[in-house]
């Protein structure tokens, strides 16, 4: 570990706090030997080296959201996608954790398109319920749901880490919270068999995958489910959006983690009568939106994840 | 930050008061009867109305996330429904109707529907 003091972030310490300055951006995620670490702190930001793969999330961007909380949330993800681009290390790809649009029009979709391309990075995306208003889910799948299953849910490999992109927000129950429904579980059983249990496992999906806060509907009824099947893994690393803030859990081997949101942010549980959008201060605005770094290293035990606000 | 969310809350209200004032809701009879049931904060209120057979409920989404109003057993199901917008159903048999928002499932209501031959009666 003392060897890698000198190599955060990508390079330096100097680097390094470059990139934690923008959080409110999305959240960078190391993956350092198998399990995710959020790079709350500069000394587990050091933890990144170039040498590693890096991700970055971002989440609920919500183009088309108009009102007070934010007149302008395309214009906060150009700038979130601005910061992305001014990034020392690069990338390998984005996992975008749905509400890519707010009312799902086509328009939404190709203003959020036209902006998250300007990236020029690989986007791997999964819905929020704000993406399939059409109820078929046919304008998301038509645009990002080649090569997936069932509502658009799918896995890929990338630096001998498996990733699972989950679809929660179709086919909800009344009274209920997220649904995988038994089909998307059947699957992701069947995705993980034969898959050796040192092998580091990321699930991203919109809503999240623990209880947060689950009379806002901040939670996933079957979650437990697709958790048992995960439970064998030495390192699971569970991303979800959804809450437009920043949480995280540690159970086990599974390191749960929510990022903030391009868009507006929403209240802590239970702090307001509702999760609606909470309007702050214009100038407190871009310290509550963001995205999220991660980096994976090889030989090391944890992922590596920094939340990064669009303004500190 | 509450307060201006306070502020918000209230004109809101006031505009949607007005709005149901100056506006002719359709109507499926002469006799038929109207009732509202705001959505606002996450919740629909009243959770709970009664009406009689053959009132037209109209939901009013009062808030900036969109809403889905769709009946448990797919009596009914609204298209998402923006700030503002409006989705009616006119409930013409007796009984209970559970519904929900089906982008926020934790979102339940409920319509009761009377007979309506006690008001016909009286008439």
């Amino acid at each position: 570990m003392s060897s890698d003091h000198d190599h955060g972030c990508g390079v330096s310490r100097r680097k390094i706090l470059e990139c934690m300055t923008w959080a409110g951006t999305g959240v960078l995620w190391t993956i350092a030997g198998g399990t995710p670490r959020s790079m709350g702190i500069i000394g587990e930001a050091e933890a990144a080296e170039s040498s590693g793969l890096t991700f970055l999330q971002i989440s609920d961007s919500h183009v088309g959201f108009d009102k007070p909380a934010n007149p302008n949330a395309l214009g906060t993800l150009e700038e979130a996608i601005n910061k992305i681009k001014t990034l020392t290390v690069k990338p390998s790809f984005v996992i975008h954790t749905g509400d890519i649009t707010h009312l799902s029009k086509p328009s939404e979709f190709d203003d959020a398109d036209r902006i998250i391309s300007q990236a020029r990075l690989d986007v791997h995306y999964v819905p929020g319920e704000h993406d399939v208003l059409d109820g078929d889910v046919k304008l998301y799948r038509d645009r990002y749901g080649r090569g997936t299953k069932g509502a658009g849910w799918y896995s890929f490999d990338a630096n001998g880490v498996h990733f699972i992109g989950l679809v929660n927000v179709v086919d909800l129950k009344a009274g209920g919270l997220g649904n995988l429904g038994d089909d998307q579980l059947e699957w992701l059983e069947d995705d993980l068999k034969g898959r050796s249990a040192s092998t580091p496992i990321v699930v991203f999906a919109h809503i999240p995958l623990w209880s947060v806060y689950p009379q806002w509907g901040w939670g996933t009824d079957d979650a437990a489910r697709a958790l048992d099947y995960l439970k064998r893994f030495g390192s699971v690393t569970v991303l979800n959006g959804h809450i437009h803030q920043i949480m995280q859990k540690v159970e086990g081997n599974v390191t749960f983690h929510t990022a903030m949101s391009t868009a507006f942010p929403q209240p802590a549980p239970g702090t307001a009568p509702s999760p609606g959008p909470m309007k702050v201060a214009d100038d407190k605005l871009r310290s509550l939106l963001g995205v999220t770094d991660v980096t994976f290293k090889r030989g090391q035990q944890r992922l590596a994840i920094i939340d990064q606000p669009l303004k500190g | 930050m509450t307060t201006i969310a306070g502020h918000m809350r209230v004109a809101r209200a006031l505009a949607v008061a007005v709005f149901a004032t100056t506006t002719a809701l359709p109507t499926a009879s002469a006799h038929a009867a109207e009732t509202e049931v705001k959505i606002d904060n996450f919740a629909f209120a009243p959770h709970r109305v009664v009406v009689k057979a053959g009132t037209t409920v109209t939901w009013i989404n009062d808030e900036d996330i969109p809403h889905r109003v769709a009946s448990s057993t797919k009596l009914f199901k609204s298209n998402a429904l923006d700030t503002k917008d409006k989705f009616s159903f006119t409930f013409t048999t007796p009984g209970a109707y559970e519904y929900f928002c089906s982008l926020h499932p934790h979102m339940t209501g409920t319509i009761v529907v009377e007979a309506a031959s006690g008001s016909r009666a009286a008439q």
